[in-house]
């Protein structure tokens, strides 16, 4: 098992490597960073001079392996529109990210589930058909389509709902939480079904079907033919087995989560990472997409780790194929 | 004689179809008392599985028993319904399926699987339900079973897998044990090992046993008593020896005789001429008119009288000892 983890983080390095090296590669496709630097009024002194100060007239390879090293660091630069540290900004904006991607995934993951499992036990059931024929409006409407319609109307027209920002946060030790203030959570609430929300039917279909081929296996037979009750049936035989391939699937679409808030987060002017990036785009802040990009493929590394590392314990199977021997 | 364990009465199963209804069991009678096997024999499509399907209450939908009864132990259970049918399967009747490799649960331990099953049906603490589970594991013969009710079904051989779903079948003590094609998926030189131990189990608990199975040689080794099906009906019923020896149905003659026997020495193998008819073309009259080389006027008309006790549903049962 060691050895099947140690093997995983050295591929999930070898990919942020060259994530990293995308990202570093940004800074020379898109115009001289000089250029932006210096206003109009410049020497060539100035420039010469600034291009040795930031190093960039050294080789390409030493100036990747330096921008590795001060990435592992956590130093990505400062960002040319704000001035400060990109760093210190991703942080401050990271929260509000993070907290909106964890409530959608776990709405996602919860009612995606939830809903499978229940229109694949009652599959000819009314509401089993009705959850199915909803479902497809959350798979085939796009997302900020989405997001427009729940302001409409529960913004605009009944009023119940904050159309945008987070609301009050509470800051706890440089983490702003909107978690624990009334209007927090009621901020949350839009943008994380917006979010969510394709996600939820996307699994509730994959559940679904998986579920109802699980169901026709030999060894649910066997377990209604010994008697055992439905629920034992339906949740420790069947949803463990649907599991297996679903776990695959959640854990790409929580990485597609954050990355998808750009969008959400734009819609309804949600202050995290998201906005930043797009922000960035429109500024040219090329600092600051670096750093977002590795910021969401470290987390998409991460997350399909623990996915790796997840399928051992659900499947006894690879436990014994990948380690050779138990 | 004793009271039988199971009792079928004109047993009738029924798949509504666009195209009519079809009838894969058609007027089955026959008992099983305790201790006793019955061979369920006949081709595929026979309907082998579907009665047996229909007794343990899961045929799948849209197939149903449309006519008939089924007595389990004196009382009757073809027209219980969910949680009263689920209580006694795997308590009263007990199910080995054909493919062990694909019976178990792949993510559960397969003491696990039988611990759930005992406490499902009986009063027992999960601390005497996992010393049961080591000791159901023994009594089938699977070696060093303190250690290997810990053990996942892919750590196992389909020999022992098969071993561990006659645990699991019987674990809860049913009065009957409901096999079907329990050794096709084997090895042959596991199936025997197999025949004898589910033979041996049943013997000493004075459990009943229905064999399916389409394999002859199973049947002669391991049945007492045989009921041949065809089209759904039954053909020929009646002790093992009998049947084998001198059987009275021309299609059950036709079986015996397609049987390659390595004393016999035969150039070529007897072939039955045409095929089991689909379910939505039986013929009128017997089901086997067609096909039987004795075939009289009254067969292509008058259903053959219905197989009970020691008979054969033919109304011109052969009277021969030329196959001994």
């Amino acid at each position: 098992m060691l050895a099947y983890i140690i093997r995983r983080m050295a591929q999930s390095a070898l990919v942020l490597l060259i994530v990293g090296l995308v990202a570093f590669a940004m800074f020379h496709f898109v115009g001289d960073p000089i250029d932006n630097m210096l206003g109009q009024e410049r020497t060539a002194d100035d420039i010469e001079r600034l291009r040795k100060q930031l190093g960039l007239d050294r080789p390409f390879v030493v100036q990747y392996f330096k921008f590795l090293e001060n990435a592992v660091q956590g130093n990505f630069g400062m960002s040319y529109r704000q001035g400060r540290p990109v760093i210190d900004i991703l942080l401050e904006r990271a929260p509000a990210t993070l907290e909106l991607a964890a409530v959608s995934g776990i709405l996602a993951i919860v009612f995606g589930i939830a809903l499978g499992v229940f229109t694949a036990i009652k599959r000819k059931g009314f509401a089993a058909n009705a959850i199915m024929s909803v479902s497809l409006i959350g798979v085939s409407l796009p997302t900020f389509l989405i997001g427009i319609l729940l302001i409409y109307l529960f913004s605009v027209e009944l009023g119940w709902l904050p159309s945008f920002g987070r609301g009050n946060v509470v800051d706890l030790g440089g983490w702003s939480t909107g978690f624990l203030t009334t209007s927090g959570l009621k901020a949350l609430i839009l943008p994380s079904i917006t979010l969510g929300l394709y996600q939820m039917t996307l699994i509730m279909r994959l559940v679904r079907s998986e579920m109802l081929e699980v169901l026709r296996q030999d060894y649910i037979r066997f377990a209604r033919a010994r008697g055992l009750r439905d629920r034992n049936v339906h949740f420790r035989h069947a949803l463990k087995n649907t599991m297996v391939p679903v776990i695959t699937v959640i854990g790409l679409q929580l990485g597609s989560i954050i990355a998808f808030a750009i969008i959400t987060e734009t819609v309804f002017q949600w202050p995290g990472v998201g906005l930043l990036f797009i922000n960035a785009i429109q500024f040219v802040d090329i600092p600051v997409m670096a750093a977002y990009l590795m910021l969401i493929s470290v987390m998409f590394v991460g997350i399909n780790l623990i996915v790796d590392i997840l399928y051992f314990f659900i499947d006894p199977r690879l436990r014994v194929d990948r380690t050779g021997g138990h | 004689m004793a009271a039988p364990v199971l009792s079928i009465r004109n047993l009738t199963v029924e798949i509504p179809t666009r195209h009519g209804i079809l009838k894969p069991v058609d007027g089955v009678s026959y008992d099983i008392v305790g201790g006793e096997i019955l061979g369920i024999v006949g081709e595929s499509g026979a309907g082998k599985s579907m009665a047996g399907n229909a007794v343990i209450g899961l045929l799948s939908p849209p197939a149903h028993i449309a006519k008939g009864e089924i007595w389990l132990n004196g009382a009757r259970v073809d027209q219980l319904k969910g949680e009263a049918m689920r209580r006694i399967r795997g308590k009263e009747i007990g199910m080995v399926f054909q493919d062990p490799l694909t019976s178990l649960n792949p993510l559960l331990r397969i003491g696990d699987q039988l611990v759930e099953t005992m406490l499902t049906h009986l009063p027992i603490s999960h601390a005497e339900a996992e010393k049961r589970a080591i000791a159901a594991l023994e009594e089938v013969g699977i070696p060093g079973a303190a250690k290997r009710v810990n053990s996942y079904p892919h750590e196992f051989s389909g020999g022992m897998r098969q071993r561990v779903v006659i645990a699991l079948a019987l674990c809860a003590e049913p009065s009957l044990i409901i096999a079907d094609e329990p050794t096709t998926a084997l090895d042959v030189s596991v199936q025997a090992q197999i025949m004898a131990l589910l033979k041996r189990l049943c013997r000493d608990r004075g459990t009943a046993v229905m064999l399916i199975t389409h394999d002859m040689g199973v049947i002669a080794e391991a049945a007492d008593r045989v009921a041949v099906m065809y089209a759904g009906r039954l053909a020929e019923l009646g002790p093992v020896r009998e049947v084998i020896t001198a059987p009275r149905h021309p299609y059950t003659h036709g079986l015996m005789a397609s049987t390659p026997l390595a004393s016999k020495g035969q150039k070529r193998l007897h072939q039955i001429p045409g095929a089991m008819p689909r379910l939505d073309a039986v013929p009128d009259g017997c089901a086997f008119n067609p096909r039987c080389p004795y075939v009289q006027d009254k067969c292509r008309h008058a259903p053959g009288p219905t197989a009970e006790g020691n008979a054969a549903a033919c109304w011109f049962p052969l009277v021969q000892e030329e196959l001994s």
